[in-house]
């Protein structure tokens, strides 16, 4: 049975008409009517174009297929205007697909943003209710779970006051608790976990988690990578309306994020970039290449070894290489500092190799940047040339296979080791 | 795949394809809506659902002044007062189901563009909380019906009241037919809402409420017998206030002018309700 196929999507096209969607009137339309059947040339077409608006139309979906079995979850992921939204619209029956097929066995419950259907006046309690019953479910099947869905919304309190004077989160919560209740086969979940207190995301994804182990079968969109690891077993990657890839999730994730950002590049050219102000330019750095790799992802036991190429213009003694690391969210992180290099002539080009220990590091995105600088006779730290957001790398892999790990609580950097003696007492 | 699956999810939808039977699984989900209409409608008003008694009273009286009065427009010898009350309890329920099923779409595009759930329940609900005002008004209806009977007047209920219950699903489902069609339209054609409170008013003067049915002859009796309200109204009134008398061969004609009606309507509904979310 745990092979039974729950949902299965052939081939499926969703074509939308772009622009002129409400530009016409009933006139128009009335007469291009009047044409079709006189078999007259349509007063409205554009000149020279011989079927109306056949330019004007955009494939959100090219050509979709994928088969999902009981008690999976995937993820899907991809950038924005990938079809992500879109394709989990046609699978809920909002709207149909231009062409294809879409298969289901089973009631399909839709999370697609959180509080869809709430209403203002109704209390928490009367909003369950009329949220259950949107989501397909019977007043019976709401009057056994509303006991277990209050508890789990954490809002017990306010579950009898108006929903209108709820704080956002609360309001989430409740939204949340409903949907996590529901009796369906098929869950569908569009970044709703993206809300909400960390611990209360937390408690949502093992209740999820816990929902795909009673074979529930959910999809799950986001752009949360964290998230997605922690709750997807497969992951389909969309791009432009076509799946490039479905599979491990890691490896899904590796697909988009190198898809996603162009700077995640082995090889960066700085010759031409701008730099900082108030650098000395004793120093231009040419160019940066990491040694020995075809991408930009490492596991933490690897160390990361680049090699920088960059030209000398002054005579310089005592200086040495920076590196400065900020997370995904643009948070600084840390910093590094090299052995002094002692002598460099000028009118040289160098190429130095360096070798950076990354066990430290815990999985995530890093954007580093880096430059030359040198201690001045007062005492300042001065740069020598600078380039920031050099380039990327993620650590995909670390030691510590913490499940729910998340750089958001933990930050982003394992600390020096705790030591410790014991006494007899 | 020789498999069975339980939904398949198609571009194309038969005509006939209108899976009423799934409106019947969300039979809780309506009955929240009517829940949800009443209390949003009545939570921080001053006088909550008496408002429901209010407006006729007021309109009626109105009537009885400009119609009666000014215009000495005939009402067949029943208390004018009385005879417009009638009309209008009757009128306004099958106003109200036309006018708020109309915007069925537009106004719920929000929640249509993200769940699922057969969009029919929306004007359902709508039609049954409508129900609630006319039930208000129909006692008030009655309980002036019962004072001017004491007090005198000369009128004369009869058995026709049993059909009341029919009239009433009748109107609704004129109402809703005519209602979902608008709304479908309106996805395409957002000028059509703006016809509807317009066209309303324009409707009503073609219904015998504020001129009684034995006011007309020949051709425009005809002609306004056609209209599928006119026979409900006069019906109606036959019914409470025994004045006229009862139109049953027009009743008949009305009953499949709705029937047709509300089978075009569903029809459209079902096939706009599929993929409205693109042009809405």
């Amino acid at each position: 049975m745990d092979n039974e196929l729950m949902l299965k999507v052939d081939n499926v096209y969703k074509e939308y008409k772009l622009g002129a969607i409400n530009g016409r009137t009933l006139t128009a339309d009335f007469q291009s009517f009047i044409a079709k059947i006189l078999k007259r040339e349509d007063p409205n077409s554009k000149i020279g174009s011989k079927t109306y608006g056949k330019n004007e139309t955009f494939h959100a979906l090219k050509g979709v297929s994928f088969e999902l079995k009981k008690g999976e979850t995937l993820g899907i992921i991809g950038g924005n205007g990938a079809g992500k939204s879109t394709l989990l619209k046609l699978i809920s029956s909002v709207t149909s697909p231009t062409s294809g097929t879409i298969y289901l066995n089973g009631r399909v419950a839709s999370l697609l943003e959180v509080g869809t259907g709430f209403h203002r006046e109704l209390t928490g309690r009367e909003n369950i209710y009329l949220n259950g019953a949107i989501l397909g479910m019977t007043k019976e099947e709401i009057d056994l779970k509303i006991e277990d869905i209050i508890d789990f919304s954490e809002v017990r309190q306010f579950i009898d006051t108006p929903v209108k004077r709820y704080s956002s989160g609360m309001y989430v919560k409740l939204a949340f608790s409903v949907a996590a209740h529901l009796d369906s086969e098929i869950i569908i979940m569009d970044e709703v976990l993206a809300v909400g207190d960390v611990r209360f995301q937390e408690k949502c994804i093992s209740k999820m988690r816990s929902l795909a182990s009673e074979g529930r079968t959910i999809l799950y969109v986001s752009h949360n990578m964290n998230t997605v690891r922690q709750l997807c077993d497969r992951c389909v990657v969309l791009d432009k309306g076509e799946k490039i890839f479905d599979g491990d999730t890691e490896q899904a994730i590796a697909v988009y994020l190198g898809k996603n950002l162009t700077d995640f590049d082995t090889f960066v050219d700085f010759s031409q970039v701008t730099r900082p102000k108030g650098i000395t330019n004793d120093i231009k750095i040419l160019s940066f290449k990491l040694d020995g790799k075809q991408d930009s992802f490492f596991e933490n036991d690897e160390k990361l070894n680049f090699s920088i190429k960059w030209h000398c213009l002054k005579n310089l003694e005592n200086f040495r290489f920076e590196l400065a690391l900020k997370n995904s969210n643009d948070n600084p992180i840390g910093f590094a500092f090299s052995n002094v290099i002692e002598k460099a002539e000028k009118g040289k080009t160098y190429t130095t190799h360096f070798s950076f220990d990354i066990s430290n590091l815990q999985r995530e995105k890093y954007s580093a940047r880096f430059g030359f600088s040198q201690t001045d006779s007062m005492g300042n730290n001065v740069y020598l040339d600078y380039i920031d957001r050099a380039f990327c790398f993620e650590i995909i892999k670390d030691n510590y296979n913490f499940k729910n790990k998340k750089s958001l609580y933990w930050g982003s950097v394992k600390l020096n080791d705790i030591t410790f003696f014991t006494e007899n007492s | 795949m020789s498999r069975k699956w339980q939904k398949v999810i198609t571009a194309k939808r038969g005509l006939f394809e209108l899976n009423l039977k799934d409106v019947f699984k969300y039979e809780d989900l309506i009955k929240m809506f009517v829940k949800r209409n009443f209390i949003s409608h009545y939570k921080q008003t001053v006088l909550g659902p008496l408002w429901y008694v209010i407006s006729p009273l007021i309109t009626s009286v109105l009537f009885t002044v400009v119609f009666g009065k000014i215009a000495n427009i005939s009402t067949d010898g029943v208390p004018q007062f009385l005879f417009y009350m009638a009309g209008n309890t009757v009128w306004n329920y099958f106003a109200t189901c036309l006018t708020s099923t109309s915007n069925t779409f537009t106004s719920n595009a929000h929640l249509f563009g993200k769940v699922y759930f057969p969009r029919l329940t929306m004007p359902i609900a709508t039609v049954i909380y409508s129900a609630i005002s006319f039930v208000i008004q129909f006692v008030i209806f009655i309980g002036f019906l019962i004072y001017f009977v004491m007090s005198g007047a000369v009128l004369s209920p009869n058995l026709f009241i049993l059909l009341t219950p029919i009239l009433l699903i009748h109107m609704a489902a004129l109402g809703m037919g005519f209602g979902i069609i608008v709304s479908s339209l309106t996805t395409k054609y957002r000028d059509l809402s703006v016809l509807v409170s317009f066209g309303i008013q324009l409707f009503m003067y073609i219904t015998p409420i504020v001129y009684p049915v034995s006011a007309l002859s020949g051709k425009w009796k005809t002609l306004i017998m056609l209209n599928p309200m006119a026979p409900i109204v006069n019906n109606f009134r036959y019914a409470f206030l025994g004045c006229g008398k009862p139109e049953w061969g027009y009743w008949l004609l009305s009953a499949v002018i709705t029937f047709l009606v509300l089978l075009f309507g569903i029809v459209l509904f079902n096939r706009v309700e599929k993929d409205f979310m693109d042009t809405v």
